[in-house]
């Protein structure tokens, strides 16, 4: 609740805070503050100390695993403002409306962690993502921008438009915003039989997730909206967002395994091994960095829904780590990205010479992406893969995933080949101090989680 | 206490050379920290008993941060804490660019091996067997020849998918752990049905099978082993292929018995098939490096399938020969890594004659070369004998066809010596000169280790018997 309220009002602060200062550039540290204001109230929320008592009539369900996941998204979007801060800047004129969104979408954020109906599923989805059509869109000047924030209002609206025929039609079948509340009325011991209106709204809602985690065959808007929303913004999409929807999707559908009953796998695992296959054969092809990187995003939402094929503890935690290492890995490539002039794989010739912090950091984070041990990536994987085998009964799955982990390798490797083994001119954009000493931050705290993540996952249990 | 010292102490200096400048400094402390890990493991072999060390690492996930080391564990931590010196004090005079960052990528490699070594909890073992790659994709790809990248990367991406897959594996075999752990013994204790072990073999095989390698996943070994740069080549071959071997011993011989003993009449008849085969190109090579890249195959190929006759004179003999054929090996890249140095070329076609300007080189280097024939006298010729009694009892007429390659081995090694040593000095040779003390020692000291324990190998058979002991009777 309190991450909720706080991130609205913060937006606001941060609309005004442009009207008061002419200095453009303090707009990023008062944003860095506020995020620590949020940071402290969603805190407070853990500790179950309200800043407004607020009825939310069961709309609204707090637990631990939804705090703690709206902290890291916290600390991750922290994390990014403080390492991109100066290139959201750069970006365009109306610097402080862009952290405004940020902090909206934060808001949207906050609410699918916490959702107990599929209204409150619906409200916060589109809290999350209108700011972010906006946000697509601010390279004006730049005819991809604009391209990309059409195609992503378009289909996102679309989708939206899905979802919630989806939700009128379960709503039809069974009379309230739950999912599987049907089954509460049926006896003990018979199997949940689920009308086919349900049925029906479940697929239509499966789908609308679907596409907002870009999960093949729903992904096709994610490779021109990444690559054309500038790329300060791409970042903040492929990590924070893209998490969110991915928790907003698990909780949805948690616990539910028995209503759904086997075809719900069959289907959850054709669209598993079609995100991966899409995601790492496609990115293999990629010459320029950033597309690779948003077909790779693709190819990690596979490995992400993982966590919907079981509903076990481990697919909880390993939600959790996951989301923890691609937000901090992602986050620092990209803001080792945005850096350079050149974005195509030629272009991070010689990095290691120009800039060895640059392109050591880089390599920690294309690490932990590819699921090298000691990066936290591994961890992640590791939690996901376990999870499957723990559930017992498809370990085709395991393998297959695993052998789509070292596509991965390749593509991620090639970039990393590039920067320390090819000879070139790797150029770049202005690097301060402060911005290398972030990088190495973010190295170190994905190092730090690769080889004792049970750093992070204690806090869960606290 | 030890294990634990075995492996900081190669990661710690491997790290702190990295921040080194001066080429003479790395050098004297990447050699000064592989002379301490040596006198560490010199102590661990002279202890008695299995050595412990326990520490809590991941509750959660049931891994801790065992290591174990019992026979077969102080016999590779002996041989890879004798690789480093040995290699280090051969290329001293070597000069690389960037050698801070060589040395101390070196220094990570031994720390990744030893632990590989000395793990004995599986998630721990997985750590240490990916880590142990990580350095040597660096230093194949910076150091390397010129078609360094490509070739490194397949090694990699080859390696990899076996390392994958092996971790499905684990994650398979944790799942039924009767306590939920990642020990050693609990997967021992693992209680599985037969498809079920089918399935543990083949994914744990399989990562190992790339990694020694065996026919038909060797493909990316000879280009790896050339392109590589010699000091590395060194520690691959002598070190790293014995990974495999000891995982295939420490990790799938007590776990999944059942299923060894179905697969092994198709592991050892590709192990066969890979020793003549490889023995046949080897022939055939003009490079040097590429020989003993082939040569490497086909005797892991001979140890591979000794270890999957599944008797007691076969394992024995695995036990020997994986000390036995690191000393040789890296022995044999020693001299390739002179010849390279000093004549620019590795061609059989371009040299000759070398004995009448070299002549010790020429002494040092017939020796390793007979050993590497197996002649007895010899150290590997001890090994071999007991590979072969193994192999007899398993089945005469596999142990006849592999027999075929100890000839075969004859014919390129002696082939190799005549071109290189022998004959008439031309263009190239006329100006070799005698080769430095550094490598003169050393090659002395390998040789002298040839012989000793060609002549007495009691000691080290005595040192793995308890290993060779503790399969048999968990069987």
């Amino acid at each position: 609740m309190n991450a909720i309220i706080v991130s609205a009002l913060l937006g606001v602060v941060m609309m005004f805070s442009g009207i008061f200062f002419k200095n453009k550039s303090i707009i990023k540290h008062i944003a860095a503050g506020c995020l620590l204001l949020l940071l402290g109230a969603n805190l407070l929320q853990h500790y179950e100390i309200f800043i407004i008592k607020i009825d939310t009539h069961n709309l609204l369900r707090f637990e631990k695993m939804g705090i703690f996941f709206n902290t890291i998204t916290i600390v991750a979007t922290l994390i990014y403002v403080l390492l991109s801060g100066k290139d959201i800047e750069n970006t365009g004129v109306h610097v402080a409306e862009y952290f405004a969104l940020l902090f909206f979408i934060l808001c949207g954020v906050s609410i699918l962690t916490s959702f107990n109906g599929l209204l409150m599923l619906f409200l916060g989805i589109e809290i999350m993502s209108i700011p972010l059509y906006i946000l697509t869109g601010t390279d004006k000047r730049n005819l991809k921008s604009n391209e990309a924030a059409l195609k992503y209002f378009l289909m996102g609206s679309f989708s939206t438009g899905i979802m919630l025929m989806g939700i009128t039609l379960i709503y039809g079948g069974s009379g309230n915003f739950q999912i599987g509340q049907a089954v509460v009325s049926s006896a003990a011991g018979t199997v949940p039989n689920a009308s086919f209106l349900e049925v029906a709204g479940l697929l239509l809602l499966f789908s609308a997730m679907c596409f907002k985690v870009s999960a093949a065959p729903f992904h096709f808007w994610t490779p021109d909206v990444y690559d054309g929303a500038p790329s300060v913004f791409t970042s903040f999409m492929a990590t924070i967002v893209k998490v969110t929807g991915f928790y907003a999707f698990i909780r949805l559908f948690e616990n539910q395994n028995e209503l759904l009953g086997p075809t719900w796998k069959i289907i959850l695992s054709f669209v598993i091994i079609a995100t991966l296959l899409v995601g790492n054969i496609t990115a293999v092809f990629q010459q320029s960095v950033k597309r690779m990187l948003a077909y790779s995003s693709i190819a990690q939402a596979g490995f992400m829904l993982f966590g919907l094929y079981t509903s076990n503890d481990l697919s909880k935690e390993g939600l959790l780590l996951y989301s923890a290492a691609y937000c901090l890995a992602t986050i620092g490539i990209f803001a080792v990205l945005i850096k350079m002039k050149d974005y195509t794989l030629d272009g991070f010739n010689g990095l290691a010479k120009t800039q060895p912090v640059l392109a050591f950091t880089a390599t920690v984070c294309l690490m932990s992406l590819a699921g090298i041990p000691l990066t936290a990536g591994f961890f992640a994987k590791y939690y996901m893969l376990a999870s499957v085998v723990k559930a017992g009964g498809s370990l085709w799955i395991v393998i297959v995933a695993v052998l789509f982990a070292a596509v991965s390798v390749y593509y991620y490797f090639r970039v990393i080949q590039a920067m320390y083994f090819k000879e070139g001119e790797a150029e770049t954009t202005e690097i301060t101090q402060s911005f290398k000493v972030g990088l190495v931050f973010v190295a170190i705290l994905i190092l730090l989680i690769g080889a004792l993540p049970s750093v992070l996952l204690n806090y869960f249990y606290f | 206490m030890i294990p634990l010292l075995l492996i900081l102490i190669p990661l710690l200096s491997g790290l702190a050379v990295f921040f080194l400048k001066d080429a003479t400094t790395s050098k004297a402390l990447a050699l000064g920290s592989s002379v301490i890990t040596l006198a560490l493991s010199l102590m661990a072999v002279s202890s008695k008993g299995v050595l412990h060390y326990d520490a809590s690492w991941l509750p959660g996930l049931g891994g801790r941060f065992t290591l174990m080391q019992d026979g077969m564990g102080k016999m590779l931590g002996l041989l890879t804490a004798i690789s480093f010196p040995v290699v280090f004090a051969a290329t001293f005079k070597n000069t690389y660019q960037k050698p801070a960052a060589f040395y101390g990528l070196m220094l990570l490699t031994q720390a990744g091996l030893l632990g590989v070594f000395l793990a004995a909890d599986a998630l721990l073992f997985y750590f240490f067997w990916e880590l142990a790659l990580i350095p040597v994709y660096f230093l194949c790809s910076i150091w390397g020849g010129e078609k360094r990248i490509a070739v490194t990367f397949k090694f990699f991406i080859y390696t990899f998918i076996g390392s994958l897959l092996m971790l499905v594996g684990i994650l398979f075999v944790y799942a039924h752990t009767a306590d939920h752990s990642f020990a050693l013994q609990s997967f021992y204790n693992v209680q599985l049905t037969g498809k079920q072990q089918a399935y543990v073999f083949a994914l744990f095989f399989i990562a190992f099978a790339i990694k020694m390698p065996i026919f038909p996943l060797h493909t990316w070994q000879p280009d790896a082993y050339e392109q590589a740069p010699t000091a590395t080549t060194m520690i691959l071959s002598g070190v790293m292929v014995k990974m495999g071997l000891f995982a295939v011993i420490r990790w799938v011989l007590p776990m999944v018995p059942g299923a060894v003993k179905g697969h092994a009449l198709f592991v050892i008849i590709l192990s066969v098939i890979g020793m003549v085969y490889a023995s046949l190109i080897a022939i055939k090579q003009d490079d040097i490096k590429r020989l003993i890249a082939y040569s490497s195959i086909a005797h892991i190929g001979l140890m591979c399938a000794a270890i999957f006759t599944q008797n007691q004179i076969g394992l024995e003999g695995v036990m020997i020969q994986m000390f036995n054929h690191g000393i040789n090996v890296i022995g044999l890249w020693i001299v390739a890594d002179v010849i390279e140095q000093q004549l620019g070329t590795r061609k059989f076609s371009e040299l000759g004659g070398l004995a009448q300007k070299a002549p010790t080189l020429a002494i040092l280097l017939v020796v390793m070369a007979l050993a590497n024939v197996a002649l007895p006298l010899t150290n590997a010729f001890v090994g071999e004998f007991l590979l072969f009694n193994g192999l007899f009892q398993y089945n005469i007429w596999i142990a006849a066809v592999a027999g075929i390659s100890i000839i075969l081995s004859a014919v390129y090694t002696l082939n190799m010596i005549q071109k290189i040593f022998y004959g008439n000095t031309v263009e190239k040779t006329n100006n070799a000169v005698e080769i430095d003390f550094n490598v003169q020692v050393v090659l002395s000291v390998l040789v002298v280790m040839v012989l000793v324990m060609g002549v007495y190998p009691q000691p080290m058979i005595d040192l793995t018997k308890d290993t060779v002991n503790a399969i048999f009777a968990h069987r």
